[in-house]
């Protein structure tokens, strides 16, 4: 309670794998308060955009509201008996293997420890693969061949207290951005230095002492060449090579790397060796741009190599450091979410290991091969192999590569499952059974971040419409098929106890994942469970400790780190005549996954409203494309239609696409579409980031920019919708020009009736539409050219539900300045008003526009951006 | 020296204007004889409709009383026809007797046209043109009915000025649209919709056959299609013919109205014309604004002064009772002609703008008229308004306001050499996607510029 009479509780952020910690305070009505929670260790009380946004995604508007069968409303009761009946079936005919489970990281850890149990131990085969697929399996990977256990060695304290941070394939400032500001903090209070290895001159760039634009896929290249560097300069650590393995190996590989593949001229290279070296407080941070590649494994593999070979490990500052995109990424980890993983670190195809949770389990049967993993996994539901498919909280239709291929199989599996919090979405539109579960604020269970710290996330809301959590779906599913006791589950801190107890078990077979010492948690601490950093063993005196292996203890047999030799391989696809450019694909910083909650806040869906095409400029010269145009990018797999963003932010011959667009925002923008379904011969992950597209102007016949109060409906080549604080607004495009225009205004808005004012310059192409409603209030607007459209968007957005004369002018009124595309989401100011604001009032620095304007100063993530801005105002100035 | 003697006949507007050039000066130069049909001196015809409606009396629109010939010493012959000029001799004969003259101006005005149909000569059928006329239309009681044929700005005046006395007012129209010179079918459709809310009955497309009468008194109008309209009284205002008949009887030329040069002199250089009754460059005038051109222009030439008549493009801006109406240039559709349209049928707002190169050369515009006169003025200055087309219509507000944004010139900011000056302020472009502007913005491009470059 803080006095405003409405109780505030302890959660957990569901975003990215930061896992910052937020105080929720329901006002009564539906909605929810978030702030960052003080006492959190991931966040200290900060959250990023997306974190403060939260409360503008727990609203009704896009909940399910009961079980549908084929889009028919179903009692709980009936759902759940078909989903049982249709399961049992499938293995009764075709075998376990027919059934599989595709999860993901916002799962809690409860719920998918319950759906590793179901598959693997009574449905019993190991079909149960995660988005974490898409997203760590390299770093799982890397860390067992280093280490012998998936253990991330390091925690946050070492980006504080590093001396130099590396990001690799990490762009810090928009995916983790509350660690890209204590990666920042440090740099102000100790000086710690920034490198970015980056194809990409990303927001993580502004304030780096270094960028390296290295070549895609160049990881192994670089690092094998630091590693040689790291020998030729003495700089082995020969007492901590005694801890570890295959030195000798790796290094014969190093030595003959020529560190041509990086792309970097050797000075960078020796500049960036000679600063990592000579720094012993140093993190390598990577993330996607290592994992998300057919040598994922490889370059994991080739970051800890380097800091095997000079002892840089386990200890304050320094260290290899694997970011997670998901929230509970790493609680899927922990429960084994992967196809190849048991729960608590052990291994499926190991029989000890097997036979131990099957003994825990009580377990009728075991598989005993590793189960598909998602690309092979989708492949066979394609095929016809799976026929029975559960999908949760994740939108693999658009996710996972080869998305259209992904689809189709979804769209033809005998038997598909989804249970998600909204039916929006291209997975959920293909379900035979659709059930609704409960939300983020709705329901009770832990989370595990980045750094090995579990926390709670703690029901605050009702669930909506009798939504139910997953743990208890998938239990009632699981006593429905037979297994009655072992699904006897009363709530999640029971579950969490036979997680933590059978971690106990693992611990046995010297595993690093245990967290035994919570098995006897009463219901009542489970409550007030405190954010906490495995290992947490048992016992009187049991020894917790917050780092790994700078005691030289390591996970594999025999205890020691082994060193794996690895050679750079380009990526699968291989560019040429017919497909020039290598696409790279990335988050936004105000997006999410597939948007189906960030896309719910009108805040962050201000931030590039649109999907796009990062390319250089010379290379739009030479394929006469101008800014603002739109174009077709094609791959083997697929294409899309996206707007060029003409930067030379990305370097020749590359292009890049943010991941996030989907048919239900952007159907030309399902980036996925495009990439192949190539994979890491050992982690399984995709290769997201290199696909080969071929890049050409998008021959439209008409462009259009809509707004609206409600949902337009759109069918043309091209279109991108996102929420505005006014409603929606569109941009569109299509290839034949449209004689009715008013017609078509009507059907897109659905306003067969209302009032039309507009504005037609039909041999110009141009054409603007307003419907008004009662008392004159703008209901929607279009404008249409045959040229992109230039209006004052940002203002014009703002106008639905007000006064909207003059809207079709498609500017502000004379008097009244544009504030321009938001940068900063939290206070809504456009990159218009700081610019008058730095110029008129002489602002020099971020912070004199945060005391000018408040931007940047709630959560920051948009610094790095302003920070672009002034240096971009201010340098011309200092030049002359 | 003996002052010289002018013979102006007609007291119509456009003789008004050119006794108020002449006798500003106060020097009192000729010898001046007004001679005029109407039993009365000038006042603004314009001004009949807010008469007829009510609005203003007849005192409210004279423009010359008899108060200020007397003091101007200008001898009025008002309510006498000129019979004949002998412009041999220099005389004028009217009907009260003859006056010499030195030199003449003829401001005859125009005639209605009055469509011979079966009745036209029924008591009850009269024209729209004096205060007679006007006095008339106002004598018609609430209740009563009246036709009038002709959808033009006149006819359309005297319907809403006897719907406003209560009249049971029908237009009929032959044209497919009312002031089909003015307007274009949709402006013609919304001041139709207006009139009819005002209880006016509108036929379009409406050819009068026969006016109907009942001992010798109009009873009604029979239109081709067999409908009968009764009426009390009928009001044609289908248009006027410039009043030629003096001159041509006088064998001066004569085209469709008394053929003028520039200085107004007809083809005798003693006698001079202007006003509704003159044609000069092929062209007659039935608006105000060059008659009063004329007048100026006569007055020069009168007073040995160089002047010269040069008709300008016209502008129409009329209040249809209530309705602002608008109209300039030349708006007929054609070849090579663009136009740009706006529609606002909820507020009755309707504009619409022909251009052809890059620059505009018609307007019309029903219900918001604000920027008529802008517009006017680029017809005239021919400006190009290529720079401003996006905006031009919403007016000069805006219009004015510079470029609309431009996306493309983000790209070409982005090409042009760094750091060099004169550059257009790209950060004020407003461009398809926030992150598009993002990278416009940083016009120098330093900032984005990849550090293995600068490096």
């Amino acid at each position: 309670m803080d006095g405003t009479g409405l109780s505030t509780t302890r959660s957990t952020c569901p975003y990215c794998g930061v896992g910052c910690g937020v105080l929720l305070t329901p006002d009564g009505a539906g909605g929810l308060l978030v702030k960052g929670d003080p006492d959190h260790p991931a966040n200290f009380g900060r959250l990023c955009s997306k974190g403060s946004a939260l409360g503008d995604t727990v609203g009704p508007s896009h909940r399910l509201l009961g079980p549908t069968i084929h889009g028919e409303p179903v009692s709980w009761d009936v759902a759940l008996q078909t989903v049982a009946d249709r399961f049992s079936e499938t293995i009764a005919r075709h075998g376990p293997d027919a059934a599989a489970f595709y999860v993901s990281g916002q799962l809690l850890t409860e719920d998918y420890y319950v759906a590793n149990k179901l598959i693997k131990g009574f449905i019993g085969t190991a079909n149960i693969d995660t988005n974490s697929r898409l997203c760590m399996a390299s770093t799982v990977a890397g860390h067992k061949r280093a280490f012998g256990t998936d253990t991330v060695p390091g925690t946050y304290e070492d980006l504080d207290t590093a001396d130099l941070v590396v990001l690799v394939g990490s762009n810090l400032a928009w995916c983790h951005p509350i660690l890209q500001q204590r990666v920042l903090a440090a740099r102000r209070t100790r000086g710690t230095k920034l490198i970015v290895i980056d194809p990409r001159r990303t927001a993580s760039c502004d304030g780096a002492d270094l960028h390296l634009a290295l070549r895609p896929g160049g990881d192994v290249a670089l690092f094998n060449r630091l590693l040689a560097e790291i020998e030729a300069k003495g700089a082995l650590d020969q007492s901590f090579l005694d801890y570890t393995e295959g030195a000798e190996a790796a290094l014969k590989v190093a030595r003959k790397e020529t560190g041509d593949a990086t792309g970097l001229h050797p000075d960078e290279i020796q500049r960036f060796a000679g600063l990592w070296i000579g720094t012993e407080r140093v993190v390598t941070v990577f993330s996607q741009g290592v994992n998300q590649s057919t040598s994922g494994a490889d370059k994991v593999n080739s970051i800890i190599n380097c800091h095997l070979a000079t002892g840089r490990i386990g200890r304050p500052g320094m260290g290899p450091f694997s970011v997670t995109g998901q929230p509970n990424a790493m609680g899927g980890r922990e429960v084994g979410g992967l196809a190849n993983m048991l729960a608590c670190h052990l291994d499926l195809e190991n029989a000890a290991h097997r036979a131990a949770v099957q003994s825990y389990w009580d377990a009728p049967q075991m598989p005993e091969a590793a189960g598909l993993k998602a690309v092979d996994m989708f492949r066979a539901v394609g095929d016809g192999r799976i026929k029975a498919l559960w999908i949760i909280h994740t939108n693999p239709a658009v996710s996972m590569p080869d998305a259209d291929a992904v689809r189709d199989a979804i769209a033809g599996c005998d038997f598909v499952v989804v249970s998600d919090i909204t039916g929006a979405t291209d997975t959920a539109r293909l379900a035979h059974v659709l059930l609704p579960a409960a939300a983020w604020a709705e329901k009770d269970g832990t989370v595990t971040n980045s750094d090995r710290t579990m926390s709670r996330q703690r029901r605050v809301l009702e669930p909506h419409a009798g939504a139910r959590p997953d743990w208890d779906i998938l239990a009632e599913v699981g006593r429905r098929m037979g297994w009655t006791e072992a699904f006897d589950y009363r709530g999640p801190a029971e579950i969490f106890r036979e997680h933590a107890a059978l971690s106990g078990i693992a611990r046995e077979f010297g595993k690093d994942f245990d967290i035994s010492g919570l098995a006897d948690l009463s219901d009542r601490d489970y409550e007030a469970f405190s954010p906490v950093r495995w290992p947490v063993p048992k016992g009187e005196g049991a020894t917790t400790k917050s780092r790994f292996f700078a005691d030289g203890q390591f996970f594999h047999p025999g205890g020691k780190a082994r060193f794996v030799p690895v050679a750079w391989r380009p990526p699968a696809a291989k560019t040429g005549r017919r497909y020039p450019f290598r696409l790279n694909t990335g988050r936004l910083r105000d997006q999410w996954h597939t948007m189906t909650r960030t896309a719910l806040s009108a805040k962050l869906s201000a931030h590039l409203p649109e999907p796009f095409l990062d390319i250089h400029p010379k290379d739009a010269d030479e394929l006469g494309l101008a800014a603002a145009d739109l174009v077709e990018v094609k791959s083997p797999e697929g294409a899309a239609i996206l707007r060029a963003r003409i930067t030379p932010e990305v370097m020749r011959g590359q292009v890049f696409a943010p991941m996030h667009w989907t048919g239900e925002t952007a159907p030309s923008a399902r980036i996925d579409a495009l990439v192949a379904g190539a994979v890491d011969p050992v982690s399984g992950q995709p290769e997201s980031k290199a696909a080969v597209v071929s890049v050409k102007k998008f021959e439209a016949a008409w462009y259009g920019f809509a707004v609206s109060t409600h949902a337009p409906e759109l069918d043309c080549a091209y279109w991108a919708r996102v929420r505005t604080e006014a409603g929606y607004r569109v941009e569109l495009a299509g290839r034949a020009w449209v004689e009715d225009w008013e017609r078509a205004g009507r059907k897109i808005f659905s306003l067969g009736q209302a009032q039309m004012t507009s504005f037609m310059d039909l041999s110009r192409g141009q054409v603007r539409l307003a419907f008004h409603g009662e008392g004159g209030n703008l209901l929607a607007a279009l404008f249409v050219s045959r040229e992109p459209v230039a209006v004052m968007r940002d203002y014009v957005a703002t106008r639905p539900g007000r006064s909207g004369d003059d809207i079709l002018l498609g500017r502000t009124p004379a008097d009244v300045p544009d504030p321009g595309p938001v940068l900063c989401s939290c206070f809504g100011v456009g990159i218009n008003t700081i610019a008058r604001a730095v110029e008129e009032q002489g602002l020099v620095s971020v912070d004199e526009v945060g005391a000018a304007l408040r931007a940047g100063t709630n959560c920051g993530s948009c610094r790095p951006e302003i920070g672009s801005l002034l240096a971009g105002i201010q340098r011309p100035q200092a030049a002359e | 020296m003996a002052r010289e003697r002018l013979v102006i006949i007609g007291a119509g507007m456009a003789a008004g204007r050119l006794l108020d050039h002449l006798t500003e000066d106060g020097t009192g130069a000729f010898d001046i004889t007004l001679f005029n049909a109407e039993p009365r001196g000038s006042y603004n015809r314009i001004m009949l409709s807010p008469v007829l409606a009510g609005d203003k009396s007849f005192a409210d629109i004279m423009t010359h009383d008899a108060a200020w010939y007397e003091e101007n010493g200008i001898e009025t012959r008002f309510g006498e026809r000129v019979l004949g000029i002998d412009r041999k001799a220099k005389i004028v004969t009217g009907e009260r007797g003859d006056v010499a003259y030195d030199r003449m101006v003829l401001a005859t005005g125009s005639d209605p046209f009055m469509i011979p149909l079966p009745g036209h000569d029924l008591d009850g059928v009269i024209a729209y043109r004096d205060l007679e006329d006007t006095e008339q239309m106002m004598a018609l009681g609430a209740g009563k009915r009246a036709v009038v044929i002709g959808g033009g700005l006149l006819g359309l005046e005297a319907a809403a000025g006897m719907a406003a006395r209560g009249v049971d007012v029908s237009v009929v129209h032959l044209m497919g649209h009312l002031m089909e010179r003015q307007l274009d079918p949709d402006a013609g459709a919304l001041l139709q919709a207006s009139l009819e809310d005002k209880g006016i009955a509108i036929y379009c497309d409406a050819q009068s056959e026969e006016i109907l009468g009942d001992h010798g008194r109009v009873a009604g109008l029979r239109l081709a299609d067999g409908q009968v309209l009764p009426c009390d009284l009928l009001v044609m205002a289908v248009g006027i013919r410039p009043a030629t008949g003096l001159a041509k009887s006088s064998g001066l030329d004569v085209g469709r109205g008394i053929l003028v040069g520039d200085t107004m002199a007809t083809s005798d250089p003693s006698i001079f014309a202007l006003g509704e009754c003159v044609e000069h460059g092929g062209m007659l005038f039935g608006l105000v604004a060059p008659v009063f051109d004329q007048a100026k222009v006569l007055a020069c030439t009168l007073s040995e002064k160089p002047a010269r008549f040069v008709a300008k493009e016209l502008s129409t801006k009329l209040k249809v009772t209530g309705c602002d109406l608008f109209s300039a240039g030349d708006f007929q559709p054609g070849q090579g002609r663009e136009e740009i349209v706006f529609r606002d049928p909820a507020r009755a707002v309707y504009k619409r703008l022909v251009l052809e190169d890059d620059r505009l050369v018609g307007a019309v515009m029903y219900g918001d008229t604000a920027d008529g006169n802008w517009f006017f003025e680029l017809i005239q200055n021919r400006a190009d308004i290529s720079s401003f087309r996006d905006t031009l219509i919403f007016g000069e507000a805006h219009g004015a306001g510079g470029a609309p944004p431009d996306p493309r010139l983000a790209a070409a900011a982005w090409r042009r050499k760094r750091g060099c000056g004169g550059e257009p302020d790209v950060r004020k472009i407003e461009c398809p996607s926030a992150g598009f502007l993002r990278v416009a913005s940083t016009k120098q491009a330093g900032i984005a510029a990849p550090f293995w470059k600068a490096a």
